[in-house]
């Protein structure tokens, strides 16, 4: 029966996607604006100009541009950016990984440290602590991250020049392999600053969704159980209380990862990193709505494929769930 | 599947304080009915949320008394005793949050952005309540093909990403506070048309819906005389937990450029402040923006806290 419920979903999946495929297809063809002009740029030459027309069937109607559009997505073939005047599935593959290592950096962190500080809170709640410690979380959930980033920039890297503020790595510095690339001192400098900025960010939904779901598991019988042993306090705390309060956490991590994935378009703004998040701010800048495109839809993506995770995990962890 | 898995998709916006789908007395039948009640509500409310209600009174005086309240026209180049253009001034007397690199008076600008920002506040969860609490109403009520439909598009809203889809909404429109407030209403009815109808699920089977019925009540009178009073409470704790992110979004897409050229807001004072490169040492341009963001939104999300004791108060008693 567990399979049949995870063949819906992946149908859902699949027809989310089909949905939303059709609906940047005709959010681009229907707002204001001449599309041919939108994924043509008046410096082609009339060869790359007709070629890219015919390409794309820009010069047909409607609906067989959109039988096309779809058979070319199907194919992952998501356009020619002409910014880059390259495809742009080459460009995402490049910047993508740039995306994924900051965003898995900065969850890691986030969830470590929201999970343990939820169980500190809930444990602590009827101190003056616990009360007024939930305005740190609330804080970090309410400040833009933008902001905080600028911040951090202003006095991390301006004032006391520990960190640098822009990039992923010094100019100049060209990386041997893929591996070399994202595990060197260089790096890892420049990643540090935004991951922390972004794990300040993410952190707040863990604590107060850990410090909740413990606080809804306290009044069970097996907590007194575990107390009546002689358990120290700390071990009912992370050890049985915590157990029994993760479902909805590893549901919400789930759900974060594909948040993340278009969540951190304003940090990697802000620090000027390489990744899907700032391109497609600079891609509409730039008028390069293939790319701006292309980029959504690996967004929406990761999105829908961590939202079927998340319910496909749920059911798995609850044995309440029937079908 | 008889037992739905509780939806962790809400988790990622709304439901800060815990998961709401347990309201089980009719508010009208706890005696106190809906005025007494929120009266009541008010008093038992704790130290942080009275704070929070404090705030938000204090950000809506400001946002209607602003005229008096600048000591400068925001869009005014200033200038020094010299004559010079009073660029980058840190704060002084004359100008009391300093200027800009245009010689613009900062406080001014802080006064005048919070207009902005109550705007967009407050009529984008004003309407995202309205259509999520209606839909939600409609699709719980009537099942069959009008609820599928309306979740089928829900389902739908909860896979568009948000950031990037309001990015390129606006880039095709063109960067105004009213196409803000649309791109917001476009996505984040989602969350309360879906809670709302799993609310109305488990009301519709209750008694006092029955009797309406038996006594002769139209679908539409049992629905907005009987039930929807009950998910008011749920109602307002949507609308001031969308107040918060209808203030975080704006912020951010008029950070990123996109914010009406037009209109002084919170994002837009951020944003000249970061492509100006003053963002390097000016933290009188930096710092009071943000933390006039940070707190008009804790002061939702305490708001919230407090509509949702009103909405399950089983919470209280933790």
């Amino acid at each position: 029966m567990y399979w049949r419920y995870l063949l819906r979903r992946l149908l859902t999946l699949i027809l989310n996607f089909w949905v939303v495929a059709t609906l940047i297809f005709f959010m681009f063809r229907f707002l204001p604006g001449d599309p041919t002009a939108m994924f043509l740029d008046p410096s082609m030459t009339v060869d790359v100009r007709a070629a890219i027309l015919e390409r794309f069937g820009l010069d047909r109607p409607l609906h067989e541009q959109y039988v096309l559009y779809m058979q070319n997505l199907l194919r992952g073939d998501f356009g020619w950016s002409f910014y880059y005047s390259r495809p742009v599935g080459e460009i995402i593959g490049d910047f993508l990984p740039n995306t994924v290592v900051l965003a898995a950096a900065s969850l890691i962190i986030a969830y470590v440290v929201g999970v343990i500080g939820g169980v500190v809170l809930a444990w602590k709640r009827n101190s003056r602590f616990g009360e007024w410690g939930t305005l740190i979380p609330l804080f970090f959930r309410s400040a833009p991250v933008f902001w905080t980033g600028m911040v951090a920039i202003m006095f991390f890297s301006y004032r006391w020049n520990l960190f640098p503020h822009r990039g992923m790595r010094t100019p100049g510095y060209v990386a041997d392999g893929f591996l070399e690339k994202f595990v060197n001192p260089d790096f890892l400098h420049h990643l540090a600053l935004p991951t922390l900025i972004a794990a300040l960010y993410y952190m707040g939904l863990p604590m107060l969704l850990t410090r909740t779901s413990m606080l809804e598991v306290f009044g069970e019988e097996f907590v007194d159980l575990a107390r009546a042993r002689g358990l120290s306090e700390a071990r009912v705390m992370f050890v049985h209380v915590l157990r029994n309060a993760l479902l909805p956490i590893v549901t919400a991590t789930a759900v974060a990862i594909g948040l993340a994935v278009g969540g951190n378009i304003v940090i990697e703004y802000v620090f000027s990193w390489p990744g899907i998040g700032r391109e497609i701010v600079l891609a509409t800048q730039n008028r390069d709505y293939p790319l701006a495109q292309g980029m959504f839809m690996v967004i929406a993506a990761a999105v829908m494929v961590a939202n079927t995770l998340a319910d496909m995990v749920y059911v798995y962890l609850d044995p309440r769930v029937t079908f | 599947m008889k037992n739905e898995p509780a939806s962790p998709k809400t988790i990622s916006e709304g439901a800060l304080v815990a998961p709401i789908d347990a309201v089980d007395v009719p508010h009208t039948a706890r005696g106190y009915g809906l005025v007494g009640g929120a009266w009541r509500g008010l008093r038992s409310l704790s130290l942080k949320q009275k704070l929070g209600f404090a705030i938000l009174l204090i950000y809506l005086v400001i946002a209607i008394a602003a005229p008096a309240l600048m000591t400068h026209d925001p869009w005014a180049i200033n200038r020094t005793e010299q004559g010079l253009t009073a660029r980058m001034e840190p704060p002084s007397s004359r100008h009391l949050l300093g200027t800009t690199d245009l010689g613009r008076d900062l406080f001014s600008q802080l006064i005048i952005g919070t207009r902005a920002t109550i705007i967009v506040g407050f009529l984008a969860a004003f309407c995202v309540t309205i259509i999520g609490t209606n839909m939600g109403l409609l699709s719980g009520y009537y099942g069959g093909w009008v609820d599928e439909i309306i979740m089928r598009v829900v389902d739908v809203a909860y896979v568009i990403p948000f950031v990037p889809f309001i990015i390129i909404l606006i880039s095709l429109l063109e960067p105004s506070l009213w196409n803000i407030i649309l791109a917001i209403i476009l996505l984040f009815w989602r969350s309360p048309t879906r809670v709302i109808r799993s609310q109305v699920l488990s009301l519709k089977t209750r008694p006092f819906v029955k009797a309406a019925r038996v006594s002769g009540a139209s679908d539409l009178r049992i629905l907005y005389t009987q039930i929807a009073p009950n998910i008011l409470p749920l109602s307002l704790l949507y609308m001031t937990i969308s107040v918060g992110w209808a203030v975080i979004t704006e912020a951010s897409v008029s950070f990123l450029g996109l914010g009406d050229p037009l209109v002084i807001s919170w994002g837009s004072m951020l944003n000249g402040a970061f492509l100006s490169g003053a963002a390097r040492h000016a933290w009188w341009w930096v710092v009071p923006p943000g933390i006039a963001i940070v707190l008009m939104v804790i002061a939702t999300f305490l708001v919230g806290e407090a509509a949702e004791e009103y909405a399950n108060p089983r919470l209280r008693e933790r």
